[in-house]
């Protein structure tokens, strides 16, 4: 019998006991544990289809698990939604929508709010702030439809952090950006988790850009996951173990190779972290 | 001065009552067609507003045909539709596309069969001309009621949502994280619409009502980047391009000498198009 009466660790801010999703008869996730603590900053490392997008819905409680249960300690259920912010994958902002990038920060407030808003000068403060706290001052006045990728990322991570939110998802975040771009947005990650004392769980299919600020690491393949720090994860014989065939981790320059090829599949897992490195 | 003036508003314009009702009740709906509009735009369901139109067709001929307010027609069936293509297709904007596809067809199967039906009896040679193209000098004062409680009724529905409709217009994803009820917002939504293709319809024609709705709202999101002013501003073009419209109809009656006038929806569509073209050129300077 299971023990539903655990300890809450200290600053546990997330916990996910032995999760299993299946989608029309596919299992995606199987027996998926790990936790997240109060501002550490979580990589969710997996190829595309692995089931990160799955993993992060559960979380936000707009997909039921059909097994297992997801705990967020000190967080009655009916305040779960508020005390995570969002930022999903691939938002496509219209070009002509009429929203500057304060007017979708200040929807992060109240947005789920009925009514019309009334101007307060307490809201445009705390907007204020927050684009501050992004480096979007630039632009804050620019319709968000009109912003480049990254800028986007920027005003989205706002939205999602102005509610003060204990956790913050982020769905592919440095997918469609390119090096420079994806690497501001990491130190920005890293800057208001300790800032703002928000915890990261970020999903990619990259490790290496995370890595000067990843925590912990939950790394996906084949519907299973192992989770700990770097060290603990990224290692050949627990990535063998997960992947159910030989894996090879080679380290060089301060970058991570996962080399998973096997007789099915030529290609290297992560193939983007195959990078000729200059 | 005063040569001017009685230039512009030929002899009668201001102490006619039926210049007076439309004027009322053409306002009235430019003012809910372009509230509603900005969302229908922002939210990318255009479609979905022209489809209603067809339905509104269909409610305004049988209204028309069994002797009630067309009004009470087009709004009636619109929200009945509305509700329907919200019941078939929620789920994905594909569905959402196809639901309204097949509202739409048999819509206006429907109406072909009310028209045909209506203009076969006899009595009623106008009503193909009057749902369709609108009539709004014919409408009896008795309707201004009814328009404002239904205008009423349309703008606080959008009141009540607008930031959940902004949100959700942003991402549906986000929205629904933030536990904002989608379902009930979109369901709502379509009601306002319904209402609104209703109102328009009835002022420039079922046919027609789309470029009230879908017009001012489009030249407003290209003179604004925020979304309180560009309501301000679609109501304002849209009220404005409809008493325009209202005075050139009148005007015109009086233009040449076959003594016949040109029927409103034919400025008020004009005037709508001739806008969206100046506010893309100053876009394109901007």
């Amino acid at each position: 019998m299971t023990n539903y009466a655990e300890p809450v660790l200290a600053g546990e801010v997330l916990r996910l006991e032995a999760i299993s999703v299946s989608l029309s008869g596919r299992q995606i996730l199987e027996d998926v544990s790990f936790s997240v603590g109060a501002g550490e900053f979580t990589g969710v490392i997996g190829t595309n289809g692995a089931g990160k997008t799955t993993l992060l819905r559960l979380i936000l409680g707009l997909q039921r698990p059909s097994a297992g249960r997801i705990v967020m300690p000190n967080e009655a259920r009916s305040r779960r939604a508020r005390s995570i912010g969002y930022v999903p994958q691939k938002v496509p902002l219209d070009p002509d929508m009429p929203m500057r990038a304060r007017d979708l920060v200040a929807l992060g407030l109240d947005g789920n709010r009925f009514g019309v808003p009334l101007p307060s000068r307490r809201r445009a403060a705390a907007v204020e702030e927050m684009l501050r706290a992004v480096d979007a001052e630039r632009f804050a006045d620019v319709r968000v439809g009109h912003l480049s990728g990254g800028e986007q990322q920027r005003v989205l991570i706002a939205h999602a952090l102005i509610s003060r939110p204990r956790l913050l998802l982020l769905d592919e975040p440095l997918a469609n950006l390119d090096l420079h771009s994806s690497q501001e947005i990491v130190s920005l990650l890293g800057r208001v988790a300790s800032e703002q004392q928000v915890s990261i769980l970020l999903s990619a299919h990259e490790l290496n850009p995370l890595l000067p600020v990843m925590d912990r690491v939950v790394y996906i393949a084949g519907g299973r996951a192992v989770s700990g720090t770097t060290e603990e994860v990224i290692r050949a014989d627990v990535l063998s173990g997960l992947y159910g065939h030989h894996v090879d981790v080679i380290r060089v320059h301060g970058r991570i190779l996962v080399v998973a090829g096997d007789e099915n599949e030529n290609t290297a897992a992560h193939e983007s972290d195959i990078v000729v490195m200059g | 001065m005063q040569q001017l003036l009685t230039s512009i508003f030929e002899p009668g314009f201001f102490s006619s009552e039926p210049v007076h009702v439309a004027l009322v009740i053409g306002g009235a709906a430019a003012i809910v067609s372009a509230i509603v509009g900005v969302f229908t735009v922002m939210r990318g369901q255009s479609f979905a507003g022209h489809a209603l139109s067809d339905v509104s067709t269909a409610g305004g001929s049988g209204a028309f045909l069994i002797g009630l307010s067309p009004l009470v027609g087009f709004v009636g069936l619109g929200v009945v539709g509305a509700t329907t293509m919200d019941a078939i297709g929620v789920r994905r904007v594909r569905g959402r596309d196809l639901a309204t596809g097949i509202v739409l067809g048999g819509s206006i199967g429907l109406a072909a069969l009310f028209l045909y039906l209506g203009t076969t009896s006899g009595a009623t040679t106008g009503a193909t001309q009057q749902i369709l193209f609108g009539s709004i000098f014919s409408i009896d004062s008795s309707t201004i009621p009814l328009v404002i409680v239904f205008s009423a009724v349309a703008i606080a529905i959008i009141a009540a949502l607008y930031r959940p409709l902004l949100l959700s217009s942003v991402s549906n994803d986000v929205a629904a994280a933030r536990g904002v009820p989608l379902r009930l917002v979109g369901l709502l939504f379509m009601a306002a619409l319904a209402v609104a293709v209703g109102l328009s319809s009835l002022t420039i024609g079922a046919i027609l009502s789309t470029a009230l709705l879908v017009g001012p709202a489009a030249i407003a999101l290209r003179l604004t980047a925020r979304p309180g002013i560009a309501l301000l501003v679609a109501g304002v073009i849209g009220v404005g391009v409809t008493w325009a419209g209202v005075l050139l109809a009148y005007d015109s009656y009086y233009w040449g000498t076959s003594r016949q006038g040109y029927p409103v929806s034919f400025f008020i569509v004009t005037l709508v198009f001739l806008l969206y073209l100046a506010s893309g050129l100053r876009e394109r300077k901007g």
